[in-house]
């Protein structure tokens, strides 16, 4: 006879599996069979035989090819400017939309649009943008007498990585924002006045309220964009194609050709499970930094 | 009551079931991939299917349209799909070696008899045929041509046009000196395809080759002279710098909007340049096969596409009746004004001929000698990297011997 626990434990199981199932045939199965495929010379494409063994040689390849070597540190520089970017910038204008002022409401909408603007759309756009010929940006940088003539944004490497970035920070600092300035409302009004009246100063007022209510959303926000960001595919698509020189060919740009392009799905694998750890560490870091925090709070709060 | 309405829905559900029946068995549907294009545009595709959909009514054809930087790896990556893929597939020069690799089109030698393919250019033949396999039918022969803004050159006092690219660099310089326009020439040099058919064409044009004794070099004379030219270009200030992130249509919008006097361009871009309603210099333009490095040399690259049958295609048959009719003189002697037709006789009508004779003048010389670009099966990789090799130079990175060097090398490892 099955004691209570046990048969509500068995019960669980049973109501789990489907569930299981379908997370095993989703994830698992696709994860495993690339992870395989990371050991074989297989082309995308069979050309009737199967693919061959070839051990660690994908990866060895792969560590100690400069081209991908070039495009982790693109990809990590890509990653954590634009993050840090994102950052900043979303929560000055979470505080600002928090003030009050006439017409706030409509800027609220405003500035959410970029964010619910696709990909493709905001790619498109920016290019545009930076059209050498009659893009915005020249115009603009011309007119306040920035730049002397007209620049080509996308086809200098030096610019290129740049103006993708702008892109992307333009696009996916609403998200900070918005769950920045969710946080922010829901701070009592009572709290700033009573520091008011005992004379704490702005940023103090800012350090010791503001910040402590908006850490945990804000850390939320840059994690999601952190993982974003280092998967970053469809704007360099659009915008670049990863040229010129190669100066925006991120890690997702890279397995793609290789995969794609090349044919390459063995070592494409490689380079994907690459990408995968490299994410899964950066994950894991947020991870321990946001359990630190909590920990801390906790530990103020008792 | 029960029985009555059993039986009228079972009546019901048979004639259903036979008016399926009939349809499907009345029209075979095909899907065929297209590139969107400016030679022929997605609705003179529209068009010309639809008179072939008229002439064939038991055959449909399912049209889809993508750009030329994604049509190899969509072709590819259909191949998952099986016999749901495409039947009918546009590809270019340059994919035969690697699709026969991979076995992604069927062999289509045994359609196309020995009378028919001697009325074909054999440049356009070339394009389809690999290690004697006929992997379609060619479509689209196109290769570049120089462009140049007549007015622009009499305003500089220039009567002839160019016959060599140290002429062009003269001409452009003398144009510059005198103001009339920026930046003389325009190219499409982003890191892309096109940047490799620009280089191929100045590669032929100094008489250059890829292969030398079954081996891939790019440091001979010929190709060291041409990425010099291209560098020099841009050092003197008589190529648009933006031409490094420039595609073909960006060359032609430049040159249509009189902001170069010289360009190079595929065929589609001399009716454009001269319609009045979307160009500036329309009646100005002329039209030379690019030079090449002494008086009458010519340079060219093999830009063709053909038209192909999917390995895993169920309707082998039907896709090629569509494919027969698309590339049939007829239907390309209608069209002749955005794609030069693959047939020989073609070019003795008045009506294709008319209003293009300049073209056809320069066509006649250009496609006899359409350098092809190196068939290799790894053939993506190897222009990936000889693109980033060229664009390195372009950027003054590199100087010309050692982006080529390092192509070389790298042609070298491919495996």
């Amino acid at each position: 006879m099955l004691s209570l626990q046990q048969r509500e434990h068995r019960q669980a199981w049973v109501l789990l599996a489907p569930m299981l199932v379908v997370m095993f045939l989703l994830t698992a199965w696709p994860l495993g069979r690339t992870i395989w495929l990371s050991f074989t010379d297989a082309a995308l494409i069979g050309s009737g035989g199967a693919p061959g063994y070839v051990g660690l040689e994908n990866y060895l390849y792969a560590l100690t090819d400069p081209d991908f070597q070039a495009s982790i540190l693109r990809t990590l520089w890509f990653t954590v400017v634009s993050v840090a970017i994102e950052g900043v910038i979303g929560v000055l204008v979470a505080l600002l939309l928090n003030q009050r002022f006439y017409g706030r409401n409509i800027l609220r909408v405003l500035v959410i649009l970029p964010w619910a603007l696709p990909t493709i759309v905001n790619a498109m756009m920016w290019r545009l943008n930076f059209n050498p010929d009659y893009g915005s940006v020249n115009a603009l940088l011309t007119q306040l007498g920035i730049i002397d003539g007209y620049r080509s944004w996308l086809g200098s490497p030096d610019s290129a990585l740049n103006a993708v970035m702008l892109a992307d920070i333009w696009k996916n600092y609403p998200l900070v924002t918005l769950l920045v300035l969710a946080a922010l409302q829901s701070i009592p009004d009572d709290l700033f006045e009573a520091a008011r009246l005992d004379g704490a100063s702005a940023w103090r007022r800012f350090r010791a309220i503001t910040f402590p209510a908006i850490v945990a959303p804000l850390s939320v926000a840059l994690v999601l964009r952190t993982i974003d960001a280092f998967k970053i595919f469809d704007i360099i698509y659009v915008m670049t194609r990863g040229g010129p020189v190669d100066s925006t060919k991120t890690l997702s740009f890279f397995v793609y050709q290789e995969s794609f392009s090349y044919l390459r799905a063995g070592s494409g694998a490689a380079y994907a499970i690459l990408m995968a750890l490299m994410c899964g560490v950066l994950i894991t870091l947020y991870m321990i930094m946001l359990l630190r925090q909590r920990r801390r709070s906790t530990a103020n709060e008792t | 009551m029960k029985s009555r309405f059993t039986l009228r829905l079972s009546v019901g559900l048979i004639a259903l079931i036979a008016a399926a029946g009939s349809a499907s068995a009345a029209k075979t549907q095909i899907n065929a991939l297209f590139m969107t294009q400016a030679a022929y545009s997605e609705n003179d595709i529209r068009a010309m299917t639809s008179d072939f959909e008229k002439q064939h009514p038991d055959i449909s054809v399912n049209l889809e349209f993508v750009p030329y930087e994604a049509l190899h790896d969509k072709i590819v990556a259909a191949r998952g799909a099986g016999s749901n893929g495409y039947d009918v597939v546009l590809f270019d020069a340059i994919w035969p070696a690697e699709f026969t690799k991979f076995d992604l089109l069927q062999d289509v030698s045994s359609r196309i008899a020995k009378e028919e393919r001697a009325k074909i250019f054999p440049g356009a033949l070339k394009t389809v045929v690999y290690q004697g396999k006929t992997l379609g039918m060619p479509w689209i022969l196109d290769t570049k041509y120089l462009y140049y803004n007549k007015a622009m050159l009499q305003k500089a006092g220039i009567s002839q046009p160019p016959q060599t690219w140290q002429q062009v660099l003269d001409d452009a310089q003398q144009i510059k000196a005198k103001n009339i326009v920026k930046y003389p020439l325009v190219w499409s040099w982003s890191q892309s395809e096109a940047l490799i058919c620009d280089y191929t064409t100045l590669v032929s044009g100094n008489g250059g080759q890829f292969y030398q004794n079954g081996k891939l070099n790019f440091t001979n004379p010929a190709s060291l002279n041409a990425v010099t030219l291209m560098k020099t270009s841009l050092d003197k200030g008589l190529t648009n710098p933006a031409s490094r992130e420039y595609l073909e249509e960006d060359v032609r919008k430049a040159f249509s909007n009189g902001d170069a006097a010289f360009a190079l361009n595929w065929t589609y871009m001399y009716n454009m340049a001269n319609d009045p309603k979307q160009s500036k210099v329309a009646g100005d333009v002329g039209i030379v096969p690019a030079p090449g490095d002494a008086p009458g040399k010519v340079g060219a690259v093999n830009g063709s596409m053909g038209l192909g049958i999917a390995k895993t295609s169920q309707h082998a048959e039907q896709s090629w009746q569509y494919i027969s009719y698309m590339t049939s003189q007829p239907v390309q002697n209608k069209y002749a004004k955005l794609s030069l037709p693959i047939w020989k006789s073609s070019y003795d009508d008045p009506a294709v001929s008319k209003g293009q004779e300049s073209l056809l003048a320069a066509a006649k010389k250009s496609l006899d000698v359409m350098l092809s670009r190196p068939e290799t099966a790894d053939y993506s990789r190897l222009s990936n990297t000889l693109q980033q090799q060229l664009q390195q130079i372009l950027q003054g990175q590199e100087t010309p011997e050692a982006g080529l060097q390092a192509a070389d090398k790298s042609a070298a490892r491919l495996r």
